[in-house]
């Protein structure tokens, strides 16, 4: 605090705005350029997007339909259906990530410190590959001829070549897959920076009171990195939310709409069909969704955290 | 009994993470055979895990048909400009959120961190009219860096990491009538070199990867970076799966040396901000 600190000469005749100025004037300077990137960049466009979400959009003169757009929408099958694929893709990879991020972290903190670092290290290692990168690799791995990598796995077992991304029945499922066993590195990274936080001895009180080992988890472990847990699961519930390169590249949405993502299909109803203005209404339930979701999450999950 | 125990835990967990280990490094390491054995003449794409006979000529015709060359400068360029404005915007801010006091200083931060709820989607499609339409922008690097030149989660990142840094320096550079700019400059610069570095890398690398807006400002096959060429070349060429794993691999190749030789900051990096410390 400056004016707290500095030794203040008496200057009876500065005005009050230049000493306003002198005092805060370089910190509104330090902030200046994200706060006008911000006011151009996302107020900007969020409130033109509310507006163009009651319009039918035209660059040269739109005209104002009311809730036109959303009716639209909520009529429309391709957009529940690609709700419906959103929430079966969230439900089907969040939940099992944070348990298989969960599993290796409490796995890997029982190791000597220098196995830590090789087993963190590799696991991250995807993490840094693009999503681009890392779709062109499972296009050929889900490759629906014999020569797929998962095509050969299930062919050591005699089973024969499926095709993944081509057939309503397991395109999702295919997405959902290759989620699983990509990266959970950075969650790795996280819990095992939380489980070193707990202190010792909370456990070593737990021994003396003869607490079983699934009593010292339930007790101590699992609440203490609840709060960790809870990141996890609200940027994962979010970033699933907004899936998009993996669709646009390995199915385009397809077969039959069975991939096609609320994200995706904002894409297209804007930049295929230039409907810009349905394109936002959808923007704007997107967006109510994953807030209204991320609300319930810091509720339900936050209430009985205690530091 | 208890020791038994433990070593049956550790016997099953040093499995069990192998195993993993395995699953995770396979797609990159198939990736990489892949892009060095030359199968793409043949019907069908096989190649073998351990590969019998290597050739460099998916990596050949890759860059034949495409502008790689030329996608990696711009992709290289985006990245170095985006992580100097990040690094230097969001240190300046986050300077100024976790050590002076002004009015409003609290209001405006909490705005900020808000809107990082609003799904990008949101703002895409007037971000798109503004730029091509109003600015005249369209497929300009202007285009592709602006809207990202310095983010909310970087600011936030770096009040987390400044407000650990000592108050007392400040004081006694201010005392000394160093300015505010050089206060930032001199003193606090020099002690967040550890935050900063670790804001570069993953600002290097987030920019490097990135692929929506760069794909829907730019329209020139000039202008495109890496990702975005990459994935114009896969619709193009969807059969030459040779080249296609060799076009993954430069892709991605750079972030992954970078990453085994900054490996320490990288992991210790997820950390900043995410924890409660």
């Amino acid at each position: 605090m400056q004016t707290a600190l500095a030794p203040k000469p008496s200057v009876p005749r500065t005005s009050r705005v230049a000493r306003f100025w002198r005092d805060y004037g370089w910190a509104y300077l330090f902030i200046l350029a994200p706060v006008l990137l911000f006011l151009i960049f996302t107020l900007y466009p969020v409130l033109t997007a509310l507006v163009m979400s009651f319009q039918k959009y035209n660059i040269m003169n739109s005209t104002w339909v009311g809730l036109d757009n959303y009716e639209r929408l909520v009529k429309d099958e391709t957009f529940w259906k690609s709700i419906k694929n959103t929430v079966i893709f969230t439900v089907g990879t969040v939940p099992v990530n944070i348990l298989i991020t969960f599993v290796l972290s409490y796995f890997i903190y029982q190791m000597k410190s220098k196995w830590q670092t090789f087993f963190k290290a590799t696991m991250y290692l995807p993490a840094v590959a693009s999503g681009v990168t890392i779709s062109i690799v499972w296009l050929a791995i889900f490759d629906p001829t014999d020569s797929g990598l998962l095509n050969r796995f299930l062919g050591l077992f005699g089973l024969d070549p499926v095709i993944w991304l081509g057939q309503s029945g397991t395109a999702l499922f295919s997405l959902i897959l290759m989620n699983w066993l990509g990266s959970h590195g950075a969650g790795i990274i996280l819990y095992l920076a939380a489980m070193g936080g707990i202190p010792k001895s909370l456990y070593e009180a737990a021994d003396i009171d003869h607490a079983s080992g699934w009593t010292q988890f339930s007790k101590i472990t699992w609440p203490l990195l609840k709060p960790t847990t809870l990141y996890l699961l609200v940027t994962g519930v979010i970033t699933s939310f907004q899936v998009f390169i993996s669709v646009y590249l390995m199915t385009q949405g397809g077969p039959n709409f069975a991939t096609t993502t609320i994200a995706y299909l904002i894409y297209e109803t804007a930049f295929k069909f230039y409907e810009f203005g349905l394109a936002s209404a959808q923007s704007f339930v997107l967006a109510v969704i994953i807030i209204v979701i991320s609300v319930i999450q810091f509720k339900y999950f936050s209430s009985d955290i205690e530091y | 009994m208890k020791s038994t125990q433990k070593k049956t835990l550790l016997v099953v967990a040093s499995i069990l993470l192998v195993i993993w280990a395995l699953v995770t490094v396979i797609p990159m390491y198939w990736m990489l055979v892949g892009s060095v054995q030359d199968s793409a003449m043949s019907a069908s794409f096989k190649p073998q895990m351990i590969p019998e006979q290597l050739s460099l000529s998916p990596y050949e015709r890759f860059f034949a048909k495409t502008d790689a060359w030329r996608w990696l400068y711009n992709s290289l360029l985006i990245a170095v400009i985006l992580t100097v404005t990040n690094v230097f915007f969001a240190s300046l801010a986050g300077y100024a959120f976790a050590k002076l006091k002004f009015p409003g200083s609290q209001a405006v931060f909490w705005t900020l961190l808000g809107t990082m709820m609003i799904p990008a989607q949101v703002t895409l499609i007037p971000l798109y009219i503004l730029m091509v339409n109003v600015f005249d922008l369209g497929d300009t690097y202007t285009a592709i860096i602006l809207p990202a030149a310095v983010s909310v989660g970087n600011i936030f990142l770096m009040k987390q990491f400044m407000s650990t840094l000592p108050t007392s320096l400040i004081h006694a550079a201010r005392i000394d009538a160093c300015s505010e700019f050089g206060i930032f400059w001199k003193v606090i610069l020099p002690m967040a070199k550890p935050g900063i570095a670790v804001l570069a890398i993953f600002t290097f690398v987030a920019s490097w990867n990135e692929f929506f807006w760069p794909f829907l400002i730019t329209n020139s096959n000039e202008m495109r970076t890496v990702q975005v060429g990459l994935a114009s070349f896969v619709f193009a060429e969807s059969t030459d799966f040779g080249a296609m794993m060799a076009g993954a691999t430069i892709g991605a190749l750079p972030m992954i040396i970078l990453f085994f030789s900054l490996q320490r900051y990288f992991l210790q990096g997820i950390t900043i901000g995410a924890v409660k410390g």
